[in-house]
């Protein structure tokens, strides 16, 4: 892998960390766990679309991983692993069809995010009560990915980079 | 694929997935009856059921979560847990609506609008 491609990797994950940093200090504005802005999302899309799939993976994961370290509370990990890895399934999956653009891409990944944590959520507690917040989430996943993607896409298009 | 075609794909997914958010609210998120138990389960296992009609406090999980009941509504009075997410989430008072504390495994569901008539009619 070029030296350059690692380099910028490496400054992707740290945006979203930052990202995650910035999101983890805005309280929480609804009595339902799980709805945020997904902020980091914008440097896993961001990575996708100019680093390529396999890039985002990385970049997403390692950003799990050191975010729920930092400022997670212990299960914190399991949840944020589920959504993060059901999330990326979905986004690359449906880049890969070539019909959709980013916008389309990221409101996938917000819902499928928020899809995979309940869906953890449901299997750790050993029940499907947790389904309530489904639709709730879900519509939250959506708003949140048409921002984010919006975002994502300017970001793509104005940053110049070869790798 | 030129940019209006992605456009339309795009927005034809954001359609089906709100169509799907609705469809799912209707299922499960839509909550129109007032519930008769506040069921807590600890780990998937149900280990009590407080009538909702009743007032009262109680300690759950032997200590690691209070549950409060008054005028029908039910919700975390305290918690041992860092988050606290579980008392943020509120009263709750409708027949399906849950509170959860994850670190404890722990939930409370409202439930049994409808098992009240059941339990009068047969």
């Amino acid at each position: 892998m070029k030296t350059k491609k690692v380099t910028v990797m490496a400054l992707t994950i740290a945006v979203a960390m930052i990202l995650s940093f910035v999101e983890s200090q805005i309280p929480a504005f609804v009595a339902i766990p799980g709805v945020k802005m997904g902020l980091a999302n914008i440097a896993v899309v961001f990575a996708l679309y100019k680093l390529g799939w396999k890039e985002a993976a990385v970049v997403s994961l390692i950003r799990v991983f050191l975010v729920s370290l930092l400022f997670g509370t212990g299960a914190t990990l399991f949840y944020s692993v589920a959504g993060a890895v059901l999330s990326l399934l979905g986004m690359i999956g449906l880049k890969a069809t070539g019909l959709f653009s980013s916008v389309a891409v990221s409101v996938t990944g917000g819902v499928l995010h928020n899809v995979g944590q309940i869906g953890m959520a449901c299997f750790l507690l050993g029940t499907d009560v947790l389904r309530y917040y489904l639709p709730f989430l879900m519509f939250s996943g959506i708003l949140a990915g048409v921002v984010i993607g919006v975002l994502a896409a300017i970001l793509v298009m104005r940053i110049k980079l070869e790798v | 694929m030129d940019r209006r075609k992605r456009l339309l794909m795009d927005v034809l997914l954001i359609a089906v997935l709100l169509a799907l958010t609705g469809i799912l609210y209707f299922q499960y998120g839509k909550t129109d009856e007032a519930g008769t138990w506040a069921v807590v389960r600890v780990d998937g296992r149900e280990v009590a059921r407080y009538a909702m009609d009743q007032n009262g406090v109680y300690p759950l999980n032997g200590g690691t979560n209070v549950l409060a009941i008054d005028k029908g509504e039910a919700w975390i009075q305290e918690a041992d847990c860092p988050d606290h997410v579980c008392m943020l989430m509120g009263k709750i008072s409708m027949s399906g609506q849950v509170i959860t504390c994850l670190p404890n495994l722990l939930t409370v569901t409202v439930e049994g609008g409808e098992q009240l008539v059941d339990m009068i009619t047969g």
